[in-house]
């Protein structure tokens, strides 16, 4: 079948029913189930708004159940048990206890993954976050900056993968003899390098070129956010600053800041996630050579190359493991607003 | 207050050049890429893209005609004609016969070669050989210039790319199948997390609270953990690896974020409107269908430009549940990746590619950055 026929298909069945789905579901239960006429008319109605929600939500607790919810306590259990094809090609899985976890401590791989993955987390969401305050704070300053604030915003459309092209070309080396074509190397001659370096190869130094590609993304949306918590900032603590002789840093840091400092922490976890799951990028330009490994790369290489789903999901419960303290905190607040 | 107003307008100044540099800094890589996908593979290789603007002067190794088209006139043996196409604008400054000496002669001089007889190039690149004995051999005589070409740019690469059927690395059908992902996994979830939406924000019932908490925390459980436990579901329920898992799949991801963007949204909306439709007689379902949804279409385009553009980039999801072995349903980002991988340096090639795959969502961002913002407000946990 063709695919774009199937597409339409797809959508026709999936809008069709779901649409069908919540009119008949709700029929069935004014009509037939507890009709609001009769005797029992006031006891039905009730009735039928205990379970409307339940309706309401059934598909997409569905759902969430299905895809996010149980493929957590899956992975635990697979994390715990071990995988081996038998001899007549059936698959057996058996109990591991640990062992999983003590064979992923051994790999130095996992450990270059874990610093890697901590250098992420120290640099990226700082980054982001500062050159994000920086450009909100600037832009909202000046006539031109809404364009400003959406240019620097574009990335944000960008794929991990389409950035991972456009800062290879930024990062590109050609033998010393020849003319350089990415900038990085031209701006380096330039400016006194006696030969052209191989970015992305330098220990160390190449995960700073490969955060440089997440900052540059994410930048735009922590200036988004902070922009406009900045603006709801109430202007007679400025101006009484001002008239009380503060200078403009003095209003930025000692006014402004510890005002939204809030909003800064939201987008200081938001990009933490981000960062937790970074995948594409290392993948695309690195695939974790020259020391650049990080936790999501390596779980893939062990679930899909290395076919060790023992050890791919011990990596996952890791990566669920650094989460655990934001989902947690994001629940608190989430709980504490609606009170 | 003067000297306030002073240091203001100093510090106009800088904060005019700061955010112009912060913006050259954030936009100049994708231009980079940009103007490459415009250029031929050797204008690429030998000059970076910034000087892509200007005139540039390289060194070109070009070849005269074969001796099989030489004339004779009178003593004298002729090989004429011209080292550029006609109307290149290319003009040569130095040329040389042998890759040692590339330089040593000056447009208009006379060359020696070395099988005998002479060569007279001209700045425009028109040369004229002449020998008194017949030119042998099968091959052009071969001539080194330093030439200035002037800014160039071709659509080539994107006929390449686009729409050469021979092209087994085209980005045709790769384009096709993306949107044939996109769509139907940016729809249906919008439609499941609207009900949803609705009755955690308007229906009152034991356990909402919960459900909400519950919500938030799977906004953030990373889709990594579901990679081997869904994939063994889609195998062991018999829709493999395809379309239909990756569709479900995306809608599954994009609940959380639905639900919760909706949610906050649909709470805000006045109670006022709600409680008459009720007190008037109308269902659930007709207050859901006839006040809310039209009510909530910012939140729902806010929803709907998310998903587009994270079921457009996305590449785990494909690499898991969609593309198989046979490649058919490969999408633009799998396809760069191996590109990446297959033709490093072909930049003409790679730039074009991203460029393609980069070009729809730009588009949907810059026609619809309101809605985006507005759901980035709100979506974010406060």
């Amino acid at each position: 079948m063709n695919p774009a026929f199937q597409a339409i298909l797809t959508i026709a069945v999936g809008v069709g029913g779901c649409v069908s789905y919540f009119y008949f579901s709700n029929q069935f239960l004014d009509k037939v189930l507890f009709p609001a006429r009769g005797e029992n008319a006031g006891r039905n109605i009730n009735r039928a708004n205990m379970i409307r929600p339940w309706l309401f939500l059934l598909p997409a607790l569905l759902a969430l159940g299905l895809y996010l919810a149980y493929p957590v306590f899956e992975t635990l259990r697979l994390s715990l048990t071990s995988r081996s094809t038998l001899p007549d090609g059936t698959t057996a899985y058996a109990w591991a206890g640990l062992d999983n976890y003590r064979q992923m401590l051994d790999e130095p791989k996992f450990w270059e993954a874990l610093s890697n993955n901590a250098l992420w987390l120290l640099i990226v969401p700082a980054m982001a976050t500062g050159f994000g305050l920086l450009a909100a704070q600037l832009t909202d300053r000046i006539k031109w900056g809404n364009i400003a604030k959406s240019l620097i915003f574009m990335p944000m459309a960008i794929s991990f993968v389409g950035a991972a092209v456009i800062f290879k070309l930024v990062y590109d080396m050609r033998p010393v003899d020849q003319e350089q074509i990415g900038i990085l190397n031209a701006l380096y001659l330039y400016f006194g390098g006696t030969e052209p370096k191989a970015w992305l190869t330098i220990p160390l130094w190449n995960n700073l070129f490969l955060m440089a590609v997440l900052v540059w993304i994410q930048t735009g949306f922590a200036m988004v956010i902070l922009s406009a918590a900045l603006r709801g900032i109430p202007e007679e603590t400025i101006e009484a600053a001002i008239v009380d002789g503060a200078n403009p840093f003095q209003v930025f840091f000692k006014i402004k800041v510890p005002q939204i400092k809030g909003t800064i922490m939201v987008v200081w976890t938001t990009i933490t996630i981000v960062v937790l799951k970074v995948f594409d990028i290392v993948f695309a330009m690195t695939n974790g050579q020259w020391g650049t490994q990080v936790l999501a790369n390596y779980m893939y290489d062990k679930l899909f190359r290395a076919n060790d789903w023992g050890v791919g999901s011990a990596s996952a419960m890791v990566i669920m493991l650094l989460v655990t303290p934001i989902l947690v905190w994001n629940v608190r607040n989430a709980r504490r607003e609606m009170k | 207050m003067d000297n306030i107003a002073g240091s203001k307008s100093s510090l106009t100044w800088a904060v005019h050049i700061s955010v112009a540099l912060l913006v050259a800094l954030w936009l100049f890589p994708t231009v980079g890429l940009l103007v490459s996908s415009f250029r031929t593979s050797d204008q690429i290789a030998t000059s970076g893209w910034w000087k892509a603007m200007f005139p540039s002067t390289q060194n070109l190794t070009l070849r005269a005609d074969a001796p099989e088209l030489q004339v004779q006139e009178g003593d004298l043996y002729i090989i004429e004609g011209a080292l550029f196409e006609a109307e290149s604008g290319a003009s040569i400054s130095r040329f040389g016969i042998s890759s040692r000496a590339y330089d040593v002669f000056a447009a208009g001089e006379t060359a020696p070669l070395t099988k005998g007889g002479e060569v007279t190039v001209s700045a425009e690149g028109r040369y004229r050989m002449e020998n008194t004995e017949p030119f042998t051999g099968t091959r052009g005589q071969r001539i080194f210039v330093t030439a200035t070409t002037p800014p160039e740019f071709t659509l080539r690469n994107y006929q390449n790319v686009l729409f050469d059927p021979a092209n087994r690395e085209g980005m045709a059908k790769a384009f096709f199948n993306t949107l044939t992902v996109t769509i139907p996994a940016t729809i249906i979830p919008i439609l499941i997390a609207a009900f949803a939406a609705y009755a955690l924000a308007w229906m009152e019932f034991p356990g909402r609270a919960l459900l909400i908490a519950a919500i938030v925390g799977l906004l953030v459980v990373p889709l990594q953990l579901a990679l081997i436990p869904l994939l063994k579901f889609h195998n062991e329920i018999g829709i493999g690896k395809g379309y239909l898992g990756a569709w479900m799949a995306h809608t599954g991801f994009g609940l959380p974020l639905a639900i919760y963007l909706l949610r906050n949204y649909m709470v805000g909306l006045p109670r006022d409107i709600i409680e008459n439709a009720r007190v008037d007689g109308a269902s659930d379902f007709q207050i859901f269908v006839k006040i809310i949804l039209p009510l909530s279409f910012p939140a729902l385009a806010s929803f709907a430009i998310f998903q587009f553009l994270w079921t457009w980039n996305d590449l785990l999801v494909a690499l898991v549940f969609l593309i198989d072995s046979s490649g058919d349903t490969t999408v633009m980002t799998k396809q760069i990746v191996e590109l990446l991988g297959t033709r490093g340096g072909n930049w003409e090639i790679l730039a074009t590619s991203a460029f393609v795959s980069i070009a729809v969502p730009l588009m949907v961002f810059f026609a619809m950055q309101k809605y985006l913002v507005r759901g980035l407000l709100a979506g974010s946990v406060k």
